[in-house]
């Protein structure tokens, strides 16, 4: 685990992170008490829909949505303050600091634009490099993310390229600026099975080479024990087990257990799944801390 | 025929060889769509007929229409004038020619000067919302809220008449519907993922604007702006009637027809056949905008 070395700064220290929504019937608290550190390493987020986990990780780029509030005691990024940011610092930490890959490149990337410029823009916007040097650079990357004739996709619409495709563009587009940090939230939630491993491989490569931390947002945690290094687990807007991803079969958290539950075991000797009890105390107790 | 038919095939073959052939064919498709519409295939056959007229205009007419000549006032419609002659001697037919350009000019510079406008101020008051969108929308609301023709004369008594004057004010009249429609598609556009993702990418508001919401407004824009060519044309019609647009002897077609209406009972040609030339082209920019909006609106199906 990364956190072996303490001394280190972490790239990201998160305390008591809060996010919360005013609708007209009430205040919805979408995360309540978040804390964490992440160094370069591979940190999995686990929870079902609704848990926060997402809200989490757009928090982290300063982009809930409008009418959202962000509340922390501390949020933090290579010891920039992020709550204090003003808009020139963030635009400046989004895509070379923080970056995102988000759930389906379907809509993720915009239509009308062909994948090099898009892919460029990243680039271009975070270093005056020439056009030319972009271009290089744009088609190097979609080497980098295993894409046959990247000079015909460069020029392709996204319409034109498969899911598997489309998502390794986004890869490819998120990684240019080289941050330190991919959020990638459901990164292959919208895929084909076939596929999926196929992604995680081209973005398990680039994070290592590149040595990034990696947040990945998933619902999946079985593909998270297998990809990530270590586990949060949300539930109801709160971390309630945090493990490391090779102790997962020794959870203690009751949550935790019952997720890993639901999977039907490859050894058989299972004839019904259980179903998980939710018990409302585990939303009461304070979230644990890193 | 056999040239025409391998041509058609090549048009709609299933797997296009090429970018070039991907892109003719999506042309063709689109022109097949427009085809069943006949009513769009007679404005579209209008509107190139304007502009073939106005472009070739030297070749057609016999004069410039501007020379009088006295000896010929108000000759009816026949063999020596198509459409008679005005109350100068001079050939409607030549007018009607030359006016076709002064049209053009109209509803080019009027489009020109309109849809950045319009796009401008709609994607600014969409994208980012708040206070900026409500102090934009009610400005839009105020240009909305005036009768068009009104305002543009208003506009253009501050000015002074003039062609020039007359297209400035009709422009200044003309936005606001514009900028209502961008501002439309920019409220969808901004919650898509891939707007997002350009924020993710640190990229600015106005890179944002500029390169991923304005291309997408676009096409309802350019709709919107073929079915309101009849209404400027309209408004241009009708500053030129009250003097207030070209003036004389520009053959405008307006003006043509304030100068003719005093010959109304007697020699009905020479308001008549401008009105005619107004009416038959604001008709063909509404029949073919119908027809654009089936072609061009993903929504509607087809």
């Amino acid at each position: 685990m990364a956190k072996s070395n303490p001394s280190e700064q972490p790239l990201l220290s998160v305390e008591d992170l809060h996010v919360t929504y005013d609708t007209p019937t009430g205040r919805v608290r979408a995360v309540s008490g978040v804390s964490f550190e992440l160094g370069r390493e591979k940190l999995g987020i686990v929870g079902e829909s609704g848990s926060g986990k997402s809200q989490t990780g757009r928090a982290i780029l300063g982009l809930i949505a409008t009418g959202g509030l962000v509340r922390a005691r501390r949020l933090a990024f290579k010891g920039t303050d992020l709550l204090t940011a003003n808009q020139r610092t963030w635009r400046r930490i989004r895509g070379s600091g923080i970056s995102m890959i988000m759930q389906d490149p379907k809509y993720s990337l915009n239509p009308v634009m062909t994948v090099g410029s898009q892919i460029q823009e990243a680039f271009r916007v975070h270093s005056k490099a020439s056009k030319k040097e972009a271009r290089a650079r744009t088609l190097d990357m979609l080497r980098a993310v295993k894409i046959r004739e990247p000079e015909r996709v460069y020029k392709s619409y996204p319409h034109e390229v498969s899911g598997g495709m489309g998502q390794r563009i986004m890869i490819a587009m998120m990684m240019i600026p080289e941050p330190d940090i991919i959020i990638a939230d459901e990164p292959t939630s919208a895929l084909d099975v076939t596929v999926q491993l196929q992604v995680l491989a081209v973005l398990d490569d680039m994070i290592r080479t590149r040595g990034m931390g990696l947040i990945f947002i998933s619902h999946d945690l079985n593909l998270i024990a297998s990809f990530c290094d270590r586990i949060l687990v949300m539930y109801g807007g709160k971390v309630v087990e945090q493990i490391a991803a090779a102790d997962l079969d020794n959870a203690k958290h009751p949550y935790t257990r019952g997720l890993l539950n639901c999977l039907p075991s490859l050894d058989g000797g299972q004839d019904d799944l259980p179903v998980l009890k939710r018990d409302p105390t585990w939303l009461e107790t304070p979230g644990t801390t890193a | 025929m056999a040239t025409e038919q391998t041509l058609r095939g090549w048009l709609l073959a299933e797997i296009p060889q090429s970018k070039g052939q991907a892109r003719c064919q999506r042309i063709f498709i689109g022109w097949l769509a427009f085809k069943r519409n006949p009513v769009a295939v007679i404005g579209l056959l209008i509107i190139v007929g304007l502009v073939a007229v106005a472009a070739l205009a030297p070749w057609i007419t016999s004069s410039d229409g501007l020379e009088p000549h006295l000896a010929n006032r108000l000759v009816a419609p026949g063999e020596k004038y198509w459409f008679g002659s005005d109350g100068l001697g001079r050939d409607i037919f030549d007018r009607i020619i030359w006016g076709s350009r002064i049209t053009l000019y109209i509803v080019a510079l009027v489009s020109i000067i309109v849809v950045p406008i319009g796009l401008l101020i709609g994607t600014v008051a969409g994208y980012i919302g708040g206070w900026v969108d409500t102090i934009l929308m009610r400005l839009t609301d105020i240009f909305l809220a005036f009768p068009r023709l009104i305002l543009a004369m208003a506009l253009v008594a501050a000015l002074g008449p003039g062609l020039e004057n007359a297209v400035l004010a009709i422009a200044l009249t003309t936005w606001s519907p514009f900028a209502r429609i961008a501002r439309a598609e920019a409220l969808t556009i901004r919650n898509s993922e891939f707007i997002l993702a350009a924020q993710v990418q640190g990229v600015s508001t106005v890179g944002i604007l500029v390169r991923h919401v304005t291309p997408l407004c676009l096409s309802s824009v350019i709709v919107r702006l073929t079915l309101d060519m009849a209404g400027i044309i309209l408004t241009a019609a009708g500053l030129g009637f009250l003097g207030l647009g070209a003036q004389p002897p520009t053959p405008e077609w307006g003006a043509m027809i304030s100068l003719g209406r005093q010959f109304l009972i007697d020699q009905w040609w020479v308001p008549t056949v401008p009105g005619i030339a107004i009416l038959v082209v604001s008709l063909g920019f509404n029949l073919l905008g119908d027809g654009l909006r089936d072609v061009f609106d993903p929504k509607s199906g087809g």
